[in-house]
């Protein structure tokens, strides 16, 4: 986990530098500003990523000796075939459409979107077969 | 259902037809619906660009109206931009390839990917509608400068509709770009470390920070634009106190990095198939990621280079990084020549085209550092001379290496082949084709004509180099037609490849072709960057440690 | 033993070639630069005309003979490479060469040292393009407006402006004197062009934006809006003439009556 990390935090600091020197020369807020949240989104992610890298064992991706037998086990559950997405894709281009044709559209919109919302979450507890408690 | 490493169970009767199709989030599917989408936006955009071109092909044309003009060239660029290249490229191929280049069985998030596809393709659908409104299509050009955006200036819903279309297919990019990172961090197979990731995976985790740095810029630009057309908002007027160079600062903080979002993915492409065609590995794996890294870094700190002649822009700053540049994609380009070097090298269409890209982009961005001077960019913005030095670029990157990609992997992607004879008559016809459009153009910038002219007079002394650079676009087109000929010829006369038709060196090739659901039935060890070779040369494996210091060969 | 060492020596001399090729280069492309008094092509642009499109101007011939430079010596490359190792019959397996760091560190400072020379300058020619006289001969403020230009000598009182489709308005300058611009626009961002100026600048609404031009010989060509406006975008043409110092007084009588 250390150089995902690194990734993050290399991003950060670039940011930092680079905001410091744009803002120290030029002092031109529009793009300060930028700068600033964009070494945020990489010193936030890599600062925590950091911190956990330190308190956990090293995955079998990060050892050069990683085995396939290694992580063999449920890594994810999910449906595999699933209309929701569908559902909610629709209702935020309704919710989008509203924007241009009219409110009447965004009610339509937030109707798909509610029922994916719904929809999804009740799939996903149906999904986890392989553990009994929480199947119904 | 549950996903285990080597164990499927179903519970109830499987979906087929249309309902599997539509409910599928196996990333093959939604990688391949990715790619039928963004090809088909790519052929309507290049519809778009025929009807440009031979508008210019006479002064004073009159094949479309001034308005209708404006509306073309607008939605030209914006659907290649952001309907086909960017989601081609990440959407299509990285969806598709890179869970089978780290050997996961899937995305890191299966369902969102199969949202930011519905996103991608109603978002894209959107902006084709303002052509059907009274009004027409959003026409400002595919940057939208402020005021001319603005509703006094841009009044009607085609504007309306081109804002809400970009929003969807820029939250389709930025959970395809979530997706991507995590699936790279996440679920790489055992052994698999950061630095023995496929040097397209890394192009596309790359791509993925870029993404969620630029495109939520855009999203907030746009929200202020919307704000301003109909909510009262003076963001970008002056009367109200607004600024409207901020709106040029919001655009750009994207869209240059943008342009690298495009072409990083790209660049991938190439780097994974040239020291495969070369027999060859990859001439300094670890100066190709930290050329990526210089190149993400350095396209956020550029932006205004879009703006050297607003006047208001610190430009020592942003020449220098723009020079800087170059660097770092310079070292891809001798990194590529460095790997065919001493090699054997195999020209069939995939290498042709990957070949063909490095000629086009080495111009390209060689007229790119050209205008990173504010000097020679004061004389030659906003003229033909841009024009052709963007178009070079991203057809090179986009079209050449994108074309490069599609045969490199059709074969892994449908258990086909594309005929490879008729694939040197795509590439060529193409190929001498963008010459010849292009290259006039960079005359015509330097002579004066400004972008975004439905018409010259007769007297400008234009006349001659635009009825060439038209010829050149219709050659283009002629080629772009070979490849759908290919492509149906490859499905009604299928020849099927195998697991490994080229010996390439990358997970991908070491499952069947198309790879079963959840791709992989076992997996080789994995020691260095090219495990499938380690495990079919072993006589000339890399499995030692990847450290370059000096001359290493693995002999 | 030999062997490995004889490949050893092989692979540098090629780096030295390269290397020495490269150096060579870069000299040459350095000299170019400050030849640019001598008889250099255009490559297509115009040659400027005024004091400060001219710095422009030769700094594009720099730029241009160093990307002959450059990008020549990378299609050389590629073309050697493409032709020397083309697969012939049987696949051999070639010598799989991981990387030679002194070679990518050569292909990465080479390239940096160019750069920082282009970059040096281009800042000098900046300096000129942009600095503006404190006391011009003249001055001229510029309007830009959806689809059209007024110019306006203050000092004489005088305006041209766009009358309509084919009624493009004038504007005069006299030869070898300094004049300085005001540039604004009264509506959305229009670019102010002056192709054989080899310049152009932004209107802007709300912000003014000042440069200078001193021209140096006679001349007469059309200016153009360049930043895409809206529909009559193309329609926004002017006429400049630049004239002796004497014709330009006879011009502004003439207009100061109207």
């Amino acid at each position: 986990m250390r150089n995902e990390s690194r990734v993050y935090l290399g991003i950060g600091s670039f940011f930092i530098v680079t905001l410091l020197v744009y803002f120290f020369t030029s002092h031109e807020s529009t793009g300060s500003v930028l700068l600033l949240a964009s070494a945020g989104l990489g010193l936030l992610p890599g600062l925590y990523l950091g911190w956990w890298s330190r308190r956990m064992q090293q995955r079998p991706e990060d050892t050069g000796e990683g085995e396939p037998r290694d992580i063999t086990g449920v890594i994810g559950q999910f449906p595999e075939n699933t209309i929701f997405p569908f559902t909610l894709g629709i209702g935020v281009w309704f919710v989008g459409l509203a924007f241009v044709f009219g409110l009447w559209f965004a009610i339509i919109g937030m109707a798909f979107v509610f029922g994916a919302a719904i929809g999804a979450t009740g799939e996903s507890k149906r999904a986890s077969f392989s553990e009994r408690e929480n199947v119904g | 259902m549950v996903q285990t490493a080597g164990v499927v169970e179903h519970e109830r009767k499987a979906p087929g037809g249309f309902y599997k199709w539509v409910t599928s989030v196996d990333h093959k599917v939604i990688g391949k619906n990715y790619m039928y989408t963004a090809l088909t936006f790519m052929f309507i955009a290049g519809a778009m660009a025929l009807l440009i071109r031979t508008q210019l092909f006479n002064p004073n044309g009159h094949v479309v109206s001034l308005q209708t003009y404006n509306e073309l060239f607008t939605i030209h660029g914006s659907m290649m931009l952001y309907l086909f290249a960017g989601p081609f490229a990440f959407g299509g191929f990285a969806n598709f390839i890179v869970p089978l280049q780290i050997g996961a069985p899937d995305m890191a998030f299966p369902r969102l990917n199969n949202l930011s596809y519905w996103l991608f393709l109603f978002g894209g659908v959107t902006m084709l509608f303002g052509f059907f409104t009274a009004s027409g299509a959003a026409a400002f050009g595919w940057v939208a400068y402020a005021p001319l955006s603005t509703a006094p200036f841009s009044p009607g819903p085609g504007a309306d509709l081109w804002i809400v279309s970009i929003a969807m297919v820029g939250f389709s990019g930025i959970f395809t770009g979530v997706n991507l990172m995590t699936t790279i961090f996440y679920l790489r197979a055992p052994g698999m470390t950061m630095f023995r990731m496929p040097l397209f995976t890394w192009s596309m985790l790359v791509t993925g920070i870029l993404i969620l740095i630029a495109f939520p810029v855009l999203t907030a630009a746009l929200v202020m634009l919307y704000a301003d057309r109909h909510f009262g908002a003076h963001f970008f007027s002056v009367a109200g106190g607004g600024v409207p160079v901020m709106w040029q600062n919001l655009f750009w903080f994207f869209g240059h990095p943008e342009v690298y979002i495009l072409a990083l993915p790209f660049f991938g492409i190439v780097t994974e198939l040239i020291p495969v065609f070369s027999k060859k590995p990859i001439f300094g794996y670890r100066g190709m990621v930290f050329a990526n890294l210089a190149i993400a870094g350095l396209s956020t700190g550029v932006w205004a280079h879009h703006m050297f002649t607003t006047g208001v822009v610190l430009l020592p700053f942003f020449s220098a990084l723009s020079l800087l540049i170059a660097v770092p994609t310079g070292v891809k380009v001798f990194t590529w020549i460095a790997t065919m070097w001493g090699g054997q090298i195999k020209f069939n269409t995939s290498m042709l085209f990957a070949v063909g890209f490095i000629f086009a982009f080495v111009m390209g961005g060689i007229t790119g550092v050209m205008l990173a001077s504010p000097p020679i960019d004061f004389y030659t913005h906003d003229t033909y001379f841009v024009v052709a030095h963007f178009h070079q670029v991203l057809i090179g990157t986009t079209v050449f290496a994108g074309f490069a990609g599609i045969y490199y992997w059709y074969p892994k992607l449908t258990g086909r082949f594309l005929h490879e004879g008729l694939g040197k008559w795509n590439f060529w016809v193409t190929f001498i084709g963008f010459w010849i459009t292009f290259m006039p153009q960079y005359l015509l910038g330097l002579r004066g004509m400004p972008r975004r002219i439905p018409i010259y007079s007769p007297t400008d002394g234009f006349t001659f180099l635009n009825r060439m650079s038209t010829v050149g676009a219709y050659m283009m087109g002629i080629g772009m037609f070979l490849f759908l000929l290919n492509f149906i010829i490859s499905w009604r006369r299928p020849r099927p490849a195998g697991d490994n038709p080229w010996d390439g060196y990358t997970l991908e090739w070491a499952t069947s072709s198309p790879p079963p659901p959840h791709n992989f039935h076992s997996l080789p060890p994995i020691r260095s960057a090219r495990p499938l070779w380690d495990l079919n040369h072993p006589d000339h494996a890399d499995s030692v440690p990847m450290v370059t210091g000096g001359d290493e060969s693995a002999e | 033993m030999v062997r490995s060492m004889k490949k050893r020596s092989l692979e540098l001399s090629w780096a030295h070639k390269a290397r020495r090729l490269l150096g060579s280069v870069a000299g040459i492309g350095a000299a170019g630069l400050v030849l640019s008094a001598c008889n250099i092509p255009s490559f297509g642009a115009f040659k400027g005309n005024t004091v400060q499109g001219n710095s422009t101007y030769h700094l594009w011939q720099g730029f241009f003979v160093a990307s002959i430079f450059v990008g020549g010596i990378t299609f050389i490359l590629l073309a050697l490479a493409i032709i020397r190792f083309r697969r012939k019959g049987e696949s051999i397996i070639p010598k799989q060469v991981h990387g030679n760091t002194k070679l990518e560190v050569f292909y990465t400072v080479v390239p940096v040292v160019i750069v920082a020379i282009l970059f040096f300058f281009t800042v000098r020619v900046e300096n000129k393009v942009d600095t503006v006289a404190r006391n011009p001969n003249l001055r001229v403020d510029v309007t830009a407006f959806q689809w059209g230009w007024k110019f306006y000598y203050p000092k004489y009182g005088v305006t041209t402006i766009t009358k309509g489709v084919d009624l493009y308005p004038t504007l005069e300058l006299p030869v070898g004197e300094t004049a300085t611009f005001r540039l604004v626009s009264l509506d959305v961002v229009h670019g102010f062009y002056m192709p054989e100026f080899d310049f152009s600048r932004y209107a802007l609404p709300g912000v003014t934006n000042y440069f200078d031009f001193t021209p140096q010989h006679t001349a007469n060509f059309l200016g153009r809006c360049s930043q895409f406006c809206g529909l009559y975008h193309a329609d926004m043409l002017f006429y400049v003439h630049v004239v002796a110092p004497s014709q330009f007084q006879s011009w502004i009588h003439a207009h100061q009556g109207s």
